[in-house]
């Protein structure tokens, strides 16, 4: 048990200093400055009614255009980790019984609906609580609704990654394009509109409709990897 | 008192389940749970995160037709940037770790650590 012991140890020891730390940060007074100024700043200056969305998109942009690297490196990464060779006569095989006809016809209807729920959350971005990241985890969702339910349904991995491709230059392009017209890597060089309305906030919505399709893609390619089941042992059993 | 309250049970919730998710990856065997342990500790951060950027009866800082031109108290919005990117990195992470688990699995036919022999320290 003295694996054990040391086990409490190291947690106490943990615990304590995050306690020490946190209780020494006020609870529930007011902001710091740059929350401050990203509140007066984006309703005013960007015409942006989510101010998170405004920071994740244009003030921190940069930093969202290294986490969507991030996920794609994840994709590929997983990719090549799950890779094997097929070896002759085998088949990629998913589930080893199909779903009851209810899971089907459910997911038929289903299919579409939530794809345009997705598609909702990151059009609506910049006004409602939402944007790319969410919208395209949304669609995967979908697309895991029917791998699950249809053994046949195969994901054309040569479309995602065209998708995924496209949607990562029109973010790149736009950065640099705001560049080349203003100062700033991501400056916002579109008009930026009326608060509250669909078309505002310049290049914002855009970028986050790009975001929207690459997670999008991202997460189905990566979700048919993981559930292949190409074993050995799976291809021999039928 | 409401603000007390409010505060022991956002920081307690976040630190217990910082703790759990420790205690998950330093005593179980399996590599799945170890996983799972991985994500708890990552929500136990998120949640800490947003309780930091708390301020008193504010509202999500999203300027909605009812909310402009009032006087409203909102939170603050930078922690709630950091988290949106922090939970696509704890995903990212997740994702190739379980990759890796199913690669060991395929290889030794078990998810304990224990009985992986060449991995024992």
């Amino acid at each position: 048990m003295m694996k054990r012991f040391f086990i409490f140890l190291i947690l106490a020891i943990v615990g304590y200093y995050i306690v020490d730390v946190v209780s020494q940060i006020p609870f529930g007074e007011n902001r710091v400055n740059v929350g401050d100024y990203y509140l007066d700043k984006s309703p005013s200056e960007l015409k942006v009614s989510n101010t998170v969305t405004a920071i994740v998109v244009n003030y921190r942009g940069f930093d969202t255009l290294g986490e969507v690297t991030v996920l794609f490196l994840a994709a590929t990464g997983l990719a090549s980790i799950m890779f094997r060779r097929k070896r002759k006569g085998e088949k990629d095989i998913r589930a080893k019984k199909a779903s009851s006809r209810i899971i089907q016809i459910g997911s038929q209807i289903l299919f579409p609906i939530i794809i345009l729920l997705g598609a909702y959350v990151f059009i609506h971005g910049h006004l409602s609580p939402g944007g790319g990241f969410q919208g395209g985890v949304i669609i995967a969702t979908a697309s895991l609704l029917m791998l699950i339910s249809y053994r046949k349904f195969k994901v054309n991995h040569s479309t995602i990654s065209w998708i995924e491709s496209i949607a990562g230059i029109v973010f790149v392009l736009l950065g640099v394009t705001g560049l080349i017209l203003g100062k700033t890597f991501l400056e916002n060089f579109l008009p930026t509109g009326e608060l509250n309305n669909l078309l505002s906030g310049g290049i914002i919505g855009i970028i986050y409709v790009a975001v929207g399709f690459k997670v999008a893609a991202e997460l189905t390619g990566l979700i048919d990897t993981l559930l292949l089941n190409n074993r050995p042992e799976a291809n021999k059993e039928k | 008192m409401m603000n007390e309250f409010l505060m022991i049970s956002f920081y307690g919730t976040a630190i217990a389940l910082i703790l759990i998710g420790l205690y998950a990856t330093l005593a179980k065997k399996n590599l799945l749970k170890i996983v799972i342990g991985l994500s708890i500790a990552d929500s136990g951060l998120n949640l800490l995160f947003m309780a930091i950027g708390y301020v008193k009866d504010g509202t999500a800082p999203i300027f909605s037709a009812e909310v402009v031109g009032k006087n409203v108290v909102m939170v603050d919005p930078v922690p709630q940037a950091l988290v949106l990117t922090a939970i696509v990195i704890g995903f990212a992470v997740t994702a190739v770790a379980l990759s890796l688990v199913m690669r060991l699995y395929r290889h030794h036919n078990t998810a304990a650590i224990d009985e992986i022999k060449n991995l024992k320290w």
